[in-house]
Order: structure tokens, then sequence, then C-alpha cells
């Protein structure tokens, strides 16, 4: 097969950025194939994408779209891409048809082949009831599918998608994902960025992106070979996982370790000798057992391995956080309007415990979680923290518990040191204590070098620590934490779960949220939000064994995610 | 240049414009809003003033004098003995001017010689301090006239007799030249508004990336989100002018036809401004910030609207010739009060066709089909 695009040495460069945004990448990308392009958020994807599209100028290199080089012959390279943009690059303020209608004139698509063209595009989508709605009031997946119509007016030779799957729910992922490889019976290369490590499994070739340099170019099965037969879970664990997984993180013989359910899996080293298990404090009773690896095993492999340092929390905090339940939720209702975001949720976390609220966006996590920390007023139903109901006394509350936002709700325009400053003071923390624990969260996160730095201009992995930092300096008894590890890199990712364990070891008590289906898999229990409704709660073993069949015995999160929806569906629907 | 593109991007713009409430308001509601508050709220027309007459010797001559104040419809007289009190009441701002007529005021005013009145204005606000001080002086010699007619005596002949005849705006209103002018305002705030937002909005929603990854050329983008909010503009004109004659009853003696070719142009300018604004600074707030500041603005002080370019210092009218709204309010004014003058008309519509095009022209340099 040809090479419909070449791409020699590029690199480019942003104003005011020390590193490029790529490093002299050099890959081809073959016709008629999915290319996973892949990495977490600030990697280089968007940039790459639209470098391609001739969107941006390269610093150095070169690219050649079919013959064409995307800055000079920028019509001819036009005529030939499509190019979905995050969000879809929709006009939420005009209709199904008139966003398709706008991009066939763009692209002169007229007369019957346009009428044609559309009956297919509509009927591909499932989009034809809805021609006349606006695309603002569509959800998440159907704007996802209008996108992709959008940018298939005219069939183009080579489709660029810029993370189509980000905030979509798990089944119109999969269903854009059956779409887009339908396209490719028809000839068409596809370019599909994602930050979802599982996704670029099954394309045909990936482009593994970190921090700007082209790690990784081939067969998503040669990455993973590169891992194979290193990868172990310890089953039959005595104890705590979270102290096995601990020790086994400092171990010498192990790469990279995460909580997967009950168990804890492992990346061995690559000359590893055998890891004795008595060693990292497992029990008499635990055993390796080698599993299939996963792609994000290899991603930690190729960048290094994971987070291996022991965290600062670990040891004991000077806070006994002595409480019996943590938080409790009684029917928790919120209506927007006429829009019930989250309908009767009810459920019990208990002190030191890992509580996940899983779901895909818009599916009410952040409301139900806003109930649970005092931000939000409930409809109807209650929420207590600590045994104190947040209605009556908010604020007693609030000093027992931590938030860290979803999005940065740091002052960007204040340094770090200052961000520090302040939050200590609002929570109270004066004298003393409040120069010990500011000290304690400077060395716990690493911000030595940035305290001088506007909080706005950080690196996101910065900002993210920064955002805990300020959120847990008090010592709370309860930790909220809405989306925590969006968009960080894995290695980040795990550093922060070494902190949210070691806080638990510690007696605090973590409520998450995340779309992250598999990271479902750190929470000691998770309930699953899907719609507003609360579809399942349970450990994630349990969870998993209530989608497993015989079809899928040994179901990921996401397969008993969809299972248990479409399980709920089949009961609430006549 | 591909028609279709063109047709394809205006559509587009105009269905957002007509659903975007926002828009609407901006284009029907605030010209309204603007020429009442202009129509109303700022006016250089005398008001009453508050006069304080001292009264030292009562006699028939000055009780003649203060008759023939309170005689005017612009004053508001009160009289005493002593000045102390009308001096803190001047202090505290209650009075516009205190006029003492001293104990020899009868015997000197009839001798015919300088008229023995002292003035004290409040010069607090120089403007109104002029205004009472040469009204008080006109009358002070109306009087003396009348006295010295009413006494059979010869009045100080005067040299020239001056009977004022007022051209153009014969009442005097000062609503007549500000209303006009205001419409260049109006439509400098409008223009630079309407457009502001519509680029700035695309970068926003990140709806251009998905554009300019399209075959359209930075002409068709420019020309066809200009169209819609062109013929926006020009129904705002259409208004202004409507209730500037209709409800302020400002007279027009132009040809509408001129006025709206130079409207058109200078819609063209301030839409362009607005347009480069966004395509700059990419988000929506700031472009309506710096639109706000930087059209309004400059197009306030230096069109001739309020401020009277000629008492400026040299440099700034010179920067005048840099702000299209002097153009449009020379023309505005003339057409609405004298008619057609094409010594006016011409050289602003020259004026305003380049401003027009160098806009264009920058405008065009500015947009990129490229994100950097």
């Amino acid at each position: 097969m040809t090479a419909l695009v070449t791409i020699e040495g590029l690199t480019k460069r942003f104003p005011k950025q020390a590193e490029p945004a790529l490093r002299s990448v050099s890959t081809q990308i073959r016709s008629g194939h999915i290319v996973g392009l892949v990495g977490p958020d600030g990697s280089g994807k968007t940039t790459f994408l639209r470098l391609i599209a001739g969107l941006l100028r390269p610093d150095e290199g070169g690219i050649d779209v079919g013959g064409f080089d995307p800055v000079a012959n920028a019509k001819e390279v036009r005529a030939r891409i499509a190019y979905m943009p995050q969000r879809f690059g929709l006009y939420e303020d005009l209709s199904v048809e008139e966003n398709l209608n706008l991009y066939a004139d763009l692209r002169g698509l007229v007369g019957s082949a346009r009428k044609a063209t559309f009956e297919r595009l509509l009927d591909f989508t499932g989009l034809a009831p809805f021609t006349g709605r606006l695309a603002g009031a569509l959800s998440g997946g159907m704007k996802q599918k209008l996108g992709l119509a959008c940018a298939l007016v005219v069939t183009p030779e080579l489709l660029l998608l810029d993370e189509p799957s980000v905030g979509v729910d798990p089944i119109s992922r999969r269903e854009l994902w059956r779409m887009v490889s339908r396209l490719t019976d028809e000839g068409i290369t596809v370019v599909w960025a994602t930050a979802y490590l599982d996704e670029a499994e099954k394309c045909e070739t990936v482009l593994v992106l970190s921090e700007g340099d082209l790690i990784f170019d081939g067969r998503p099965t040669d990455l993973a070979a590169r891992v194979a037969g290193r990868v172990f879970l310890i089953e039959g664990i005595e104890g705590d996982r979270r102290y096995v997984l601990n020790r086994a993180r400092q171990h010498e013989a192990v790469m990279d370790g995460t909580i997967q359910a009950s168990h804890v899996r492992l990346l061995l080293n690559e000359n590893a000798r055998a890891l004795s298990l008595a060693s990292i404090g497992a029990g008499d009773e635990a055993r390796l057992k080698p599993v299939a690896p996963r792609f994000e095993d290899a991603f930690i492999d190729l960048i290094g391995g994971g987070f291996r340092a022991e965290s600062p929390f670990a040891g004991g905090s000077q806070r006994s956080h002595d409480i019996a339940i943590a938080v409790e939720a009684r029917g928790l209702t919120r209506m927007f309007g006429s829009f019930t975001a989250a309908s009767e949720i009810s459920f019990d976390v208990r002190r030191g415990e890992v509580f996940g609220l899983i779901g895909p966006n818009g599916a009410g996590k952040s409301t139900t979680f806003k109930m649970l920390s005092g931000l939000l007023k409930p409809t109807s139903g209650e929420a207590r923290i600590a045994g104190v109901d947040l209605r009556t006394a908010a604020s007693e509350a609030r000093a027992r518990l931590g938030y860290m936002a979803q999005k940065f709700s740091l002052y960007g325009d204040l340094s770090t040191m200052q961000n520090l400053r302040f939050f200590a003071r609002v929570y109270g923390l004066t004298g003393a204590r409040q120069r010990t624990m500011i000290a304690r969260m400077i060395e716990s996160f690493a911000l030595t070098d940035k305290l001088d730095e506007n909080s706005g201009q950080l690196p996101l992995g910065f900002k993210q620590r920064l955002s805990l930092a300020c959120a847990v300096m008090h010592e709370p008894d309860v930790l909220f934490l809405d989306e925590p590890t969006s968009g960080v890199d894995p290695r980040t990712r795990r550093e922060f779960w070494a902190h949210i364990n070691a806080m638990v070891t510690n007696g605090v008590t973590v409520i998450v949220t995340t779309h992250f289906l598999d990271e479902a898999e750190y929470c000691d229990r998770a309930a699953l939000i899907y719609r507003g409704q609360m579809i399942a709660l349970g450990t994630p073993a349990e969870l998993k064994a209530q989608a497993a069949s015989s079809t899928m015995p040994n179901p990921t999160f996401e397969d008993a995610f969809i299972a248990l929806v479409e399980k709920n569906e089949a009961e609430t629907s006549p | 240049m591909s028609f279709s593109r063109f047709a394809a991007i205006m559509r587009k713009e105009t269905r957002q414009a007509i659903r975007d409430p926002s828009t609407l308001m901006i284009a029907g509601l605030l010209p309204i809003m603007l020429i009442f508050l202009f129509g109303y709220a700022v006016s250089f027309d005398p008001r009453q003033f508050s006069v304080g007459v001292v009264v030292e010797q009562p006699t028939g001559e000055t009780e003649s004098f203060v008759a023939s104040l309170r005689n005017t419809r612009y004053f508001e007289i009160e009289t005493a003995p002593v000045r102390k009190d009308f001096e803190t009441l001047m202090a505290a701002g209650e009075l516009d001017a205190i006029i003492i007529l001293p104990q020899d005021f009868s015997a000197i005013a009839l001798r015919g010689e300088a008229a023995p009145i002292q003035i004290l204005v409040d010069g607090g606000d120089p403007n109104t301090a002029g205004l009472v001080g040469s009204y008080i002086e006109l009358l002070v010699i109306n009087w003396l006239e009348q006295e010295w007619l009413d006494r059979g005596q010869p009045p100080l002949a005067p040299l020239v007799s001056i009977e004022p005849r007022v051209w153009f705006n014969a009442e005097i209103s000062s609503r007549n030249y500000l209303v006009p002018g205001s419409v260049a305002i109006i439509l400098t705030i409008i223009g630079a508004l309407l457009t502001a937002l519509v680029v700035a909005r695309e970068w926003e929603r990140g709806t251009m990336e998905a554009l300019l990854a399209t075959p359209v050329g930075p002409l068709e983008l420019l020309l066809g989100k200009l169209v819609p909010y062109f013929v926006l503009g020009l129904g705002s004109f259409m208004l202004s002018v409507f209730v500037a004659v209709a409800f302020f009853g400002v007279p027009f003696r132009g040809s509408f036809l001129a006025l709206s070719l130079a409207a058109a142009l200078f819609m063209l300018c301030s839409l362009g401004q607005g347009l480069l604004i966004s395509t700059l600074t990419r988000n929506q707030l700031v472009a309506a910030q710096v639109a706000v500041m930087l059209a309004f603005l400059p197009a306030f002080y230096f069109s001739n609207f309020v401020f009277e370019l000629d008492s400026m210092p040299l440099a700034l009218q010179l920067f005048s010739y840099a702000i299209p709204a002097r153009f449009l309010v020379s023309t505005l004014q003339t057409q609405f009060l004298a008619g057609n003058v094409w010594s006016v008309l011409l050289p602003d519509l020259a004026a305003l066709a380049i401003f027009a095009i160098v806009i264009f022209a920058v405008c065009a340099l500015f947009t990129r089909t490229r994100l950097d």
C-alpha cells in the first residue's frame, strides 16, 4: 500500500513555550488505514492534525499529503481532506440540516448528488428523524455523528478526527468506531486522535506521542508484544491491596503497578527475576497470574515506567479522621427546569473508602458530587458529611471536606505560593501550622521550582498537583475529587493515585468522579451513573460479575458499563 | 472567490444573526436607546439660572431693574439687602450668580455713567458662568436703553445696530444638531459591536477550525460575514433617522439618498473595524471591550459631535482626520439642517470611501486561513 501522507522531521514550536509542541516527527500514513494518534493532553496530537490540515505552518520539516504541501497548496489539500476538530465544529444555533447544507455549499456539493449524499449520511448516522433540530439541542453522541456527517459531505481521501470520543458515552463511542471502520472499507484513510489508550488497540497502526516526541509508530500488537510475559495480577492478597501496591511500586523488579479491583496489576522489568510476593507483604495465599498486556502497560513501558516513589502522604497524618460513615446520600434529586440531572441517588460511603462515581460526561456525576459537597442544593433528598447535615450546617460540614474541582479553579494570576497561602488562610490555617502545611505540600507535590510562576501558566500536570495540594492542605476527613486525572498523562495519573491511596490508608475518605471507566478499578466501590440515574452500585469485581456472560467471561469495565446500561434500559422500558 | 461559498457563509451568518437575540437588540434596540439618550439627556440649551440680587437701597430704578430680570424666562430671582446669605448659597451651588446693586445705583445709572453693577458668577462650570455673565450684561444694557427711552433722554447712540438672524437652526435648539450628530456615534457603536463578536465567536466555539479546513477563502469568509450585518446596520441607520425626524422633529433638508450613501460607506468602516478587532482578539469579551473603547471613544471625542474640534490643540485636530466619524458628522449635520451642500458632502464621501477601502484591506490582510 502507498503512503497517503509523508511526514519528514516535522517540528512545531509555539511562542512563549520553551519546549516544541512536536519534535522532529517522521512517519508515513498509509491509504485505507485507521491510524490511532495516541497520547495524553498536551502531547501534540491536535498540533499534528492541524499541521496535516494546513492550519498551522511547520517550523521545520515537511508534510506531503497526496503530493501536495498543506501550506503552499492549501486549496488542493483542503479539497482532499476532512477535519473534525474537538467539539465537532458545529454551529449550535443552526439545525442539523442547515449545518449539513453549509458544509455541502462550502465543498461545492450540489443538486442531486447532494440529495443522495444527505440521504446516505443521515441514514448512516441515524440522524434522519432530527434534521430540523438545532445542533445545540442534540446529545453528545448525536453531535459527534453530525460532526462526522458534516466532515463527510464530500468523500475525502483523508479524514482527521480530533478526539471524537471525548465527552461521549461509551455506547455512542462504540457506534462511532463501527461507523468509521466502515469508511475505511470505502478507501478513506482515517487519523483518529485519542487520549483513551484502549481505543488505540483497535487501530491498524498507532502513532504514540509523548511530550511532542513520536515514541512509537507501528502495529498495536507489536507494541503490546514489548511487554508480553511481563504483566501479572497478584491475586488472593491478604490484607490491604493498597499497601501491597505501595510496596510493589518501589520494588526494583517492578516498572509499574495499579490497583485492579481486588488485585494488583504489575508490569515487571524486562530482565526482572522472579518477584517474591512475601517481600511486598501480599500474604501466603497470594499468587502471580500472568495476564494479557494492555496498551497502557506498553505505553508506560515506552515512557520508562510509572510513578515509583513513595507518596509523601504515606506514614500517617496528624488527624485521626475518626468518623464512622463519611458520606450519606439519601434520595438526592436535582432538577434544572424540567430536566432531571440526578434522580433519587442514595448510598453510604464508609471511612477510609475510595468511592467512585462513574459515568460518561453529562450523566449527572458532577451534579451528584456538587450536592454531596454542599455546592448545589438538592431539589429533594439530603446529604450528610461525617454525620453533619449539609442543609443545616454547611460550613461545619465543609470544614471537614476538601474539594478539587473538575476545571482548574485556582487563581491563574496568582503564583503557586500565593495560591497555597490563600487557600491555607481560607481553611483557617495560621502561624506555624500554616507554614508547616505549606512546606509539606510544596515538598509532597514537587512544587519547589514553580513557586513564583503564575499558576495559570503551569503545565497541566502541575496545575492538577497544585489543585490537589490546595484541597488537602487542611487535612480534610473527606476528599472530593472531580475528574482529577482527566487529560493528565498516565504517569501523573499514577502519581495521583499513589497520593490518594496513601491518604486513604491514613483514614481519609475519597469520593472521585471519572469518565475513564477503567479507573473504577481503583475504587473500593463504585456507583455507575447514567442519564441521572444510579444504575448499579458495588465493588468493581461485583459490577463486572454482573455483566459477565458466556460470550464475555472477562468483561472490561467498559463492557460492564455498557451491559449494565442495556440491562437497565431493558428493565425500565416496558 | 466562489459565489456559492460566499453565499453559504452569508446564509449561515444571516440565520445566526436572526436567531441570536443579542444581535437584534444591538441593531434594533440600541439605536433607539442611544438616540433618546442623546436627544434628551445631552443639551446645551440654557436652562433657568438662579440669581440672587442684592438691593442695598431699594428705589424705583432698582425695582424696575429687578422686574426686567424677572420678565425673562432665563432667571429665577431672589432679592436680599445684603450679600452675605447669597454667598453661602452660591458656595453650596444653589445660586449661579449674584448681582449687587449698590446704594448709589439709581443715581449713577441715570447719569449715564458706566453701570456700577457687580456681578459675581459661580465659575465652577465655566460654560454656565460664561452664559450667565453675558445674559446679565445684555439685560443690563437693554434695561438702561429702556430707562433712557422712558425718560425721554437720548440713548447712548449705538454706532452699529445688531439684529441677529439664526440660520439653519432657527430655534437655536442644541437638539437639532446633537441628534443628527448622534447618528454617527450610534452607527459607530452598532457597526463595531455587530461584527466584533462574529469572528471571535467562531474561534471560541471551535467552529473556525472546521470552517478553515474547508476550501473557503479569506475573501469569501470576510464578505459573507459582512453582508448580513451591513444590511442590519443600514436598518439601524434608517431607524435612527426616522426617530430623529418623526420624534424629535429635527428638520431634514438634504437628500436622503446622499445621506444613505455616506452612511453606507461609514457602516463599512464601522463593520470593518469590528471584524478586524474580532479577528485579532479571537475572544468575544475582549473584542466587545476593545470595540467600545476603540470605536466609540474616538468617535465621541473627535467627530465634532459634542466637542468642537476648532477649539482643540492642533495635534488633536490633525488626529481627528483619522476618525471616520468626523466625516459623517459634518455630512449628517449639513444634510439635516442645511441641505445638500456639495462642498461638504463630496469630500466627506471621498474620505469615507478611502477609510472603507483601507480598513478592508487591513482586514483581508489579517484574515488568514491558518491558525498561526
